[in-house]
């Protein structure tokens, strides 16, 4: 389950940001992630309670978005995102190909913003 | 008080592996990190490649695994250097653990660095290892359709290795299809068929290793 490894990481940078801004309770945190990530919100979430369960951020919200997929066609350049699928593998919704489509969005994973005092 | 942060999540990760990359980079050392499911040849492939190559090039290996320092021993075997890495349940390797590992092998001199990650066809993919290249290993023992069942790893992957093509009779596996997603997902990925055990197809693989590696040292 890499989403220990990444609540792991969300957290540092959310005290890294705390810290530089002489800020002490956080209220809350949001994260945003692309379709393509292999994110399971559940999974970060849990993460994220369970690294945060009896410390000072134990109290904050912890608010996921998820960012769609969005492909540039290999063949006819037409930029689409599909309806519904997390695939790697879509046909174009222009002229149906398949293959080697390149990807515009979708494999971000971002701290969008903290909110604390 | 809102506070715009617009950080990389993964951004510390990504700096180790971008130091890691610096270090293989100044030494000339080609790097590459290996991933596959449990079970579908890593270890096979790298005492193969160790010991045919060992000639040629000055290699080493960092090993991932939950437990046992069992692969590492095999590897140790052939002659190369090698170091094991237990994640203790981590299901990947990380920036850190490589830069940890390394401070055990004598890297001066070394032409090719194996990377052997956590066997796992999901998280390693995640995680940048300042590697110059992901190689994937299927075998025909699984599923021809595992690369559009965990598309990421093969996404990114510039080689993909079919491994057990001797068990191929046996097995319901189709080559083509396999390799079909593998290009679907990836025009550019190389695909080789190989049996570690044999030694059937290696050679194209060797040549591909000896391509990179004269590439890297330029």
């Amino acid at each position: 389950m890499h989403e220990m490894s990444i609540a792991q990481s969300i957290l540092d940078i959310v005290q890294q940001e705390m810290e530089k801004n002489g800020l002490t309770r956080l209220i809350r945190v949001k994260v945003k992630f692309g379709r393509l990530t292999n994110t399971v919100p559940e999974a970060l979430d849990t993460g994220f309670m369970a690294l945060t369960a009896q410390t000072p951020l134990e109290s904050a919200v912890f608010e996921l978005e998820e960012i769609p997929a969005r492909y540039r066609c290999f063949k006819c350049a037409a930029e689409f995102t599909p309806e519904g699928t997390n695939r790697l593998l879509v046909p174009c919704t222009a002229c149906g190909e398949e293959f080697g489509h390149a990807v515009l969005s979708g494999k971000e994973l971002y701290i969008d913003f903290i909110e604390a005092e | 008080m809102k506070v715009s942060v617009i950080r990389n999540v993964l951004e510390a990760n990504d700096r180790l592996a971008g130091e890691l990359r610096e270090m293989m980079a100044a030494r000339g050392i080609l790097s590459l990190n290996l991933m596959s499911s449990p079970g579908a040849g890593k270890t096979s492939l790298l005492e193969r490649t160790l010991r045919d190559l060992a000639p040629e090039f000055k290699m080493a290996v960092i090993e991932g695994d939950l437990q046992t320092d069992n692969d590492a021993r095999r590897v140790a075997a052939t002659g190369a250097q090698a170091v094991q890495i237990n994640t203790e349940g981590g299901c990947h390797l990380n920036g850190s653990m490589i830069l940890e590992a390394l401070k055990q092998l004598d890297i001066e001199g070394l032409d090719i660095l194996f990377i052997e990650n956590v066997g796992n066809l999901v998280c390693p993919a995640e995680f940048d290892l300042g590697e110059d290249a992901k190689v994937t290993l299927l075998s025909v023992t699984e599923g021809d359709d595992k690369p559009e069942k965990y598309p990421l790893m093969f996404n990114l992957s510039s080689v993909s290795l079919l491994n057990k093509v001797d068990l191929l009779p046996y097995v319901d596996f189709d080559m083509e299809r396999a390799e079909g997603f593998m290009r679907a997902l990836n025009k550019d990925i190389t695909v080789f068929g190989v049996s570690c055990r044999t030694g059937e197809g290696l050679d194209p693989w060797y040549d591909w290793l000896r391509a990179r590696r004269a590439a890297k040292k330029r």
